[in-house]
């Protein structure tokens, strides 16, 4: 059995100047490369195949087939893109992720480049995180002068450039069709798929994107081996994975821990839900998953066990509301910017969010009925499956999901004239106040 | 996402310089297809001129060989492109869900109040622009502010006040998680591709990013390796030793800008 906690991609997170090459390679970094150049780029795509890792950001499709997609009898050029997009919200692993360790990103880019035979890849991180960006240019302009980039890598007969484009502000961007219409330099609107990016991807030319933490686990599956990496996880979620708590617990952070771990375990780990207080709700995966409860305390963290408790695993943000959080309030506001984000290009997604928020809004301020909960639930039901992306269907999450566990609250907005909670109360200056 | 084109064209505002010209079409130069650098290059235009101007809009059109009307269509798309004059600082607090409820409603709510202006509007000074922002990923840190895309962990309504009155008055003020706060001007330049030489200042990472590893340390816990042994781990105090004083070494042979001072706030 491994560890409660096991740190691989954030082990040297506290070294002194952990951004830069030297510090990377001290901690065993561009060691994977020279091994993958060695190797057939097709038996890079089966060593990561047999690893069995998992998409980290959200679908948790197998990176190694992803790969295996592309059409290598294609003439055209292939590309790789990094979604660094990272916008879900309470989502927060790739950021930190790249402010300390941008070179795992960087070594594995170019490990599955070299796997799908792309010379171009592009690193597409949010605009809104402007350190972060520095620190990947920096990081490539490193990569290069090391020549772990540019032409004939390590002799290796391999050529690839690295992009670090910065978006603009869209959280639709992270979803991938859209990503790409917006590297295209165009508004970030999803795709009608098929065709699939990998075949007619960036520029209509055979494309794989990857998350972040996906491409990051690269360089220590292939240096570490296989067997290493499932010696971790559970039967069908291999590996390890960064697990980001926050909200009201004691010591929110990114915890490292291999997959299928459970929430008590890791609340267990962090000091537990903030002093005096009890769990009363949380996401596994960002917004876009169904909210759980304390009955679910015990669940794996995996991709099949959140699934079985009705959610999904998704990004592994896991964002703790104690009892003094309104349920409504916190919904309300989520719909809020999933009707922000919306990118208007289908009916049901642009309106539904409209109404929705609408609805809720009623709600919250103690107007309204009971019937509004199944105007609400009626909404959802013509919102998810009916979208062009997954952004509806990540809308109705949380509405479906909290009328279901906290139908009661809602019906108590209506008796009470209002929101019968006091928003001081959860902040985290109360608590300082409360243990001052 | 979609708002009309405001014409907020200001008489006194500067033609984009020759160097700005050669710039667009470096970028445009940079990508497979020109197209793709649309984004960054409106990042430029912002740089150069402080929003996105109908001036912008038509060099960025003719350089790609697209109409404006192309280009507006995505410049309005991207919360990021103003179509007015932004402040020298763009303060922006999270008030999605988890930030609102740790405090950044109440820390929003203080900040209009405290410089007298509305969501996207910039103080008379044209100093602080303040809007409120969506999920920064720094949710670990909530609740957070950002400054020109920097970020300031775990702030109160008390924190924010005393950060926007630093960056009106002039002091220098960092990040947390970044480093010594440029203008909004300078971010844009280095988000359309151009970098400012600041990489290697500010930490690795804040106290919540090293949550885990940190206990992961003080239990004796790790990752198994590929051999069933330990991974690499100073197991001595003499190697724990040795590779301290490679540390030491190399940080003295770099010049640090930043003082290797990483506090968020403004600088004492």
């Amino acid at each position: 059995m491994p560890d409660p906690l096991t740190p691989v991609m954030s082990a040297h997170w506290d070294a002194d100047r952990a951004w830069t090459l030297r510090a990377y390679e001290r901690a065993g970094g561009y060691d994977a490369l020279p091994k993958a150049l060695r190797m057939q780029p097709g038996a890079v795509i089966d060593l990561v195949k047999e690893s069995g890792l998992r998409g980290r950001g959200g679908a948790g499709f197998p990176t190694g087939m992803k790969w295996g997609f592309i059409p290598q009898d294609n003439p055209k050029p292939k590309y790789l893109v990094v979604n660094a997009d990272e916008s879900e919200p309470g989502t927060c692993k790739d950021i930190p992720l790249m402010l300390a360790n941008p070179h795992a990103l960087v070594e594995g880019v170019i490990i599955g480049s070299y796997a799908i035979g792309a010379n171009t890849a592009f690193i597409y991180v949010r605009g809104e995180v402007l350190h972060v960006v520095r620190r990947l240019q920096h990081a490539v302009e490193e990569a290069y002068q090391a020549g772990h980039l540019g032409k004939n890598i390590k002799g290796s007969g391999y050529d690839l450039d690295i992009i670090v484009h910065a978006g603009a502000g869209a959280y639709i961007c992270g979803e991938e069709t859209a990503l790409l219409d917006s590297l295209e330099g165009r508004r970030g609107q999803p795709r009608l798929r098929p065709p699939f990016p990998a075949v007619a991807g960036l520029y209509a030319c055979p494309t794989v994107v990857n998350n972040v933490e996906s491409i990051a686990s690269v360089p220590y599956i292939v240096s570490r081996g296989v067997d290493w990496f499932e010696s971790m996880g559970t039967e069908k979620s291999k590996g390890v994975t960064l697990y980001s708590l926050s909200g009201h617990v004691t010591n929110p952070g990114q915890y490292e821990a291999p997959l299928g771990i459970t929430l008590a375990e890791l609340l267990d780990l962090a000091g537990g839900v903030r002093a005096g207080h009890r769990l009363k709700f949380w996401t596994p995966g960002g917004s876009s998953t169904p909210l759980l409860t304390a009955e679910h305390l015990d669940v794996p963290l995996d991709y099949e066990g959140v699934a079985e408790a009705g959610s999904m695993l998704g990004t592994k943000a896991l964002q703790i509301f104690d009892e003094t959080t309104c349920v409504v309030r916190a919904v309300l506001r989520w719909t809020e910017f999933y009707k922000h984000e919306s990118c208007g290009k289908c009916t049901p997604c642009r309106e539904g969010t409209w109404w929705l928020v609408q609805t809720l809004q009623r709600l919250e301020n103690g107007e309204g009925s009971e019937a509004d909960l199944d105007l609400l639930l009626d909404l959802c039901d013509n919102i998810v499956g009916r979208s062009f992306c997954a952004l509806g269907d990540g809308a109705a999450a949380p509405i479906t999901s909290s009328i279901e566990f906290f139908r009661q609250e809602y019906l108590d907005h209506l008796s009470n004239g209002g929101c019968p909670f006091d928003p001081e109360l959860s902040t985290l200056f109360a608590a300082a106040g409360a243990s001052a | 996402m979609t708002e009309p084109v405001a014409d907020a064209e200001q008489s006194d505002q500067a033609h984009l310089s020759k160097q700005t010209h050669t710039e667009l079409r470096e970028l445009a130069a940079r990508y497979p297809q020109s197209r793709s650098a649309l984004l960054p290059m409106l990042h430029l235009v912002q740089s150069a001129q402080g929003y996105v101007t109908t001036e912008g809009i038509e060099v960025c059109a003719d350089v790609l060989g697209l109409t404006a009307a192309e280009v507006a269509s995505v410049a309005t798309f991207y919360t990021m492109y103003k179509r007015r004059p932004v402040g020298d600082y763009h303060v922006g607090v999270c008030t999605n869900t988890l930030c609102a409820i740790m405090g950044g409603d109440a820390i929003f709510d203080r900040l209009k109040d405290h410089l007298d202006v509305g969501n996207d509007e910039t103080t008379p000074d044209g100093k602080v622009t303040l809007e409120h922002v969506e999920c920064n990923a720094a949710c670990d840190y909530a609740p957070v502010v950002m400054v020109n895309w920097e970020f300031f962990d775990n702030q109160t309504p008390e924190s924010a006040v005393e950060l926007v009155e630093a960056l009106r008055s002039g002091t220098q003020v960092r990040a947390t998680r970044g480093a010594r706060v440029c203008t909004w001007r300078e971010a844009e330049r280095v988000l359309a591709g151009f970098p400012d030489g600041r990489a290697n200042e500010g930490p690795a990472a804040g106290p919540a990013s090293l949550a885990g590893l940190k206990l992961a340390r003080e239990r004796g816990w790790e990752a198994p390796n590929g051999n069933g042994v330990p991974t690499r781990r100073p197991r001595t105090a003499v190697e724990a030793a040795e590779q301290a004083d490679t540390h030491r070494a190399e940080s003295e042979t770099k010049v640090d800008e930043s003082d290797a001072e990483t506090k968020g706030g403004p600088d004492a």
